[in-house]
């Protein structure tokens, strides 16, 4: 049987800063992915030493797309990539968002957590809530508007929407479904206001390998240790705990 | 060209998936073909099924990676019901590794394993990231003579002790290991090392130290390996941040048997059988008919 591609290599079309400390990734080629897959990325040979995992921000025929927040070495490395570099990818990996037949979604995303929205606003076909908190500096808000219906802000300063936690201004009751990203305080406030059977949440972990292998990135569940990279990252509220 | 003897089981070559880094091979059957290998060493095992370690479980380090993954594992038992049929299926020799909070664990393990047919067991004497046993039984002359006599006196397989960098005096365990009929040794398993989280003012790990590995331990581990080569009669299987079949060579040179690789399949999920390729690429063009021709030239 024909084995897999390991890491392939893909040419940067665009690399732009989008916000604070926030760039847009934009690759060529014809790649694979459902929202709430990752892919593992690098464009280093040993330093750092292992790639990092992303989230799919959005695929078209032709492209695919990054959200990424400059917080260590190799996002640092990243984001002084140029159209026409080449970058080294290995993905789709994970499980990615689950679909049914819902009439009113709520996405609600903390910082960096709205990167995999996009690709899962387009995917929805019903009304779409989007709850956005920021630190600062709300970013991506407008990439996102055109697939969602109404747009609800909060910030941590005050500087856009309500000052404060975004969860102050979200109601679970009007929603059959709710698909959430961002830190995992934020994550485990929301299992406290939400239906954890509607509750789907896309978690983060510091990750080697991204395949399953190194068990360095598991989450506690009901059923034990779950590895984030090929048992999630996307799990069903009820099953995640955070006190672990 | 690449086969090798390692303590009287044949490897079609000497390259083996380090143990924690490799799970049971499923992972990666995907990206590679697991019959090209030689060996595949198991994630490390315990008698009774481990959770493992709370907290953040890596870290990395310059040229390294820092794991406090704490053995997490199903149980022998459960290995040999739901995995090792699967490993089975193919032709690269299994390795089970095979770890134990105290002398039972270790001693009802090996009786377990006792029942199939898996030709080496790999003693985990070395993992410095577990509370009890692990390391505690490898970093002593007396207590890695201890357990790996009473393996002896129950396995009728072949032994691998994997051996700490952490020990007192590594070549003085390594000789004990030999005396207590030890038919193998691998090393070097990780590292303890600190990492610390300045902002947090706290241990990155919530066992404060962990196991370090990759790139930056290979000058350390290269010269143990040496060290132990020169001091034992049984074979010694190398490992310690290899990363392309250039480190394979000198791990081999040092006076490795066999080699394992365990962080660069983190990187890279074909990177074994790029090393195999790699090794074989060199001998051809260095006009070497045999690894015995070059194993422990340094």
């Amino acid at each position: 049987m024909a084995k897999k591609d390991s890491y392939v290599e893909a040419e940067i079309l665009s690399n732009e800063r989008v916000g604070d400390d926030v760039y847009k990734l934009v690759l060529s080629g014809n790649f694979e992915g459902q929202p709430g897959q990752f892919y593992m990325l690098k464009n280093w040979d040993l330093h750092p030493l292992l790639s990092r995992p992303f989230s799919i921000c959005d695929i078209t025929a032709d492209t695919i797309t990054f959200l990424y927040l400059v917080v260590g070495t190799g996002t640092k490395l990243l984001k002084d990539l140029h159209k026409g570099d080449k970058i080294s990818l290995l993905g789709p990996l994970g499980n990615g968002f689950e679909f049914g037949d819902y009439k009113k979604v709520a996405i609600v995303s903390g910082g960096i957590g709205i990167a995999p929205m996009l690709y899962l606003a387009k995917k929805l076909n019903c009304q779409v809530d989007l709850y956005a908190g920021f630190r600062d500096y709300d970013y991506f808000i407008k990439e996102m508007s055109p697939y969602v219906d109404n747009i609800y802000l909060s910030s941590d300063t005050g500087m856009v929407g309500h000052k404060g936690n975004v969860l102050e201004i979200y109601n679970d009751d009007k929603y059959d479904q709710v698909y959430a990203c961002g830190p995992n305080p934020m994550l485990n406030a929301l299992k406290n206001v939400s239906d954890q059977e509607k509750l789907q949440l896309s978690l983060e972990s510091h990750m080697a390998c991204g395949i399953g292998a190194c068990l360095g990135c598991t989450v506690n569940t009901t059923e034990g240790m779950k590895r984030v990279c090929v048992d999630g990252p996307v799990f069903t509220s009820s099953e995640v705990f955070f006190d672990a | 060209m690449l086969k090798t003897d390692l303590c009287g089981v044949s490897l079609k070559n000497p390259v083996i998936a380090a143990s924690g880094t490799f799970g049971f091979g499923r992972e990666f059957e995907p990206y590679l073909d697991l019959n090209a290998l030689g060996g595949i060493s198991t994630k490390g095992l315990t008698y009774h099924s481990k959770q493992g370690n709370t907290g953040q479980r890596i870290h990395e380090t310059a040229a390294g990676i820092m794991n406090s993954i704490g053995l997490q594992n199903p149980s022998v038992k459960s290995f040999i019901e739901n995995d090792l049929p699967f490993m089975k299926n193919f032709e690269s020799e299994i390795i089970v590794n095979l770890g134990g909070n105290n002398i039972d664990d270790y001693v009802n393990g090996a009786l377990l394993l006792e029942d199939t047919d898996i030709n080496i067991i790999e003693l985990n004497i070395s993992c410095p990231n577990v509370k009890e046993g692990g390391m505690a039984f490898g970093i002593k002359c007396e207590s890695a003579f201890y357990v790996v006599s009473e393996i002896k006196k129950v396995s009728s397989k072949k032994i691998m002790v994997k051996l700490s960098p952490n020990a007192d005096d590594l070549v003085r365990v390594a000789t004990e290991c030999e005396r207590a009929g030890a038919d193998a040794l691998s090393l070097v398993n990780t590292f303890n090392a600190l990492a610390i989280d300045i902002k947090r003012r706290k241990a990155v790990f919530d066992n404060i130290t962990a196991g370090l590995s990759g790139p930056c331990i290979k000058p350390i581990a290269l010269r143990m390996v040496r060290d132990v080569y020169k001091s034992v009669s049984i074979p010694v299987v190398g490992m310690g941040g290899i990363m392309n079949a250039a480190d394979a060579i000198e791990f081999i040179m040092a006076g490795s048997t066999a080699i394992q690789v365990g962080t660069a399949n983190f990187i890279n999920p074909k990177v074994m059988i790029e090393i195999i390729q790699g090794m074989e690429e060199f001998m051809e063009n260095e006009g070497i008919k045999n690894l015995d021709e070059i194993k422990g030239i340094i």
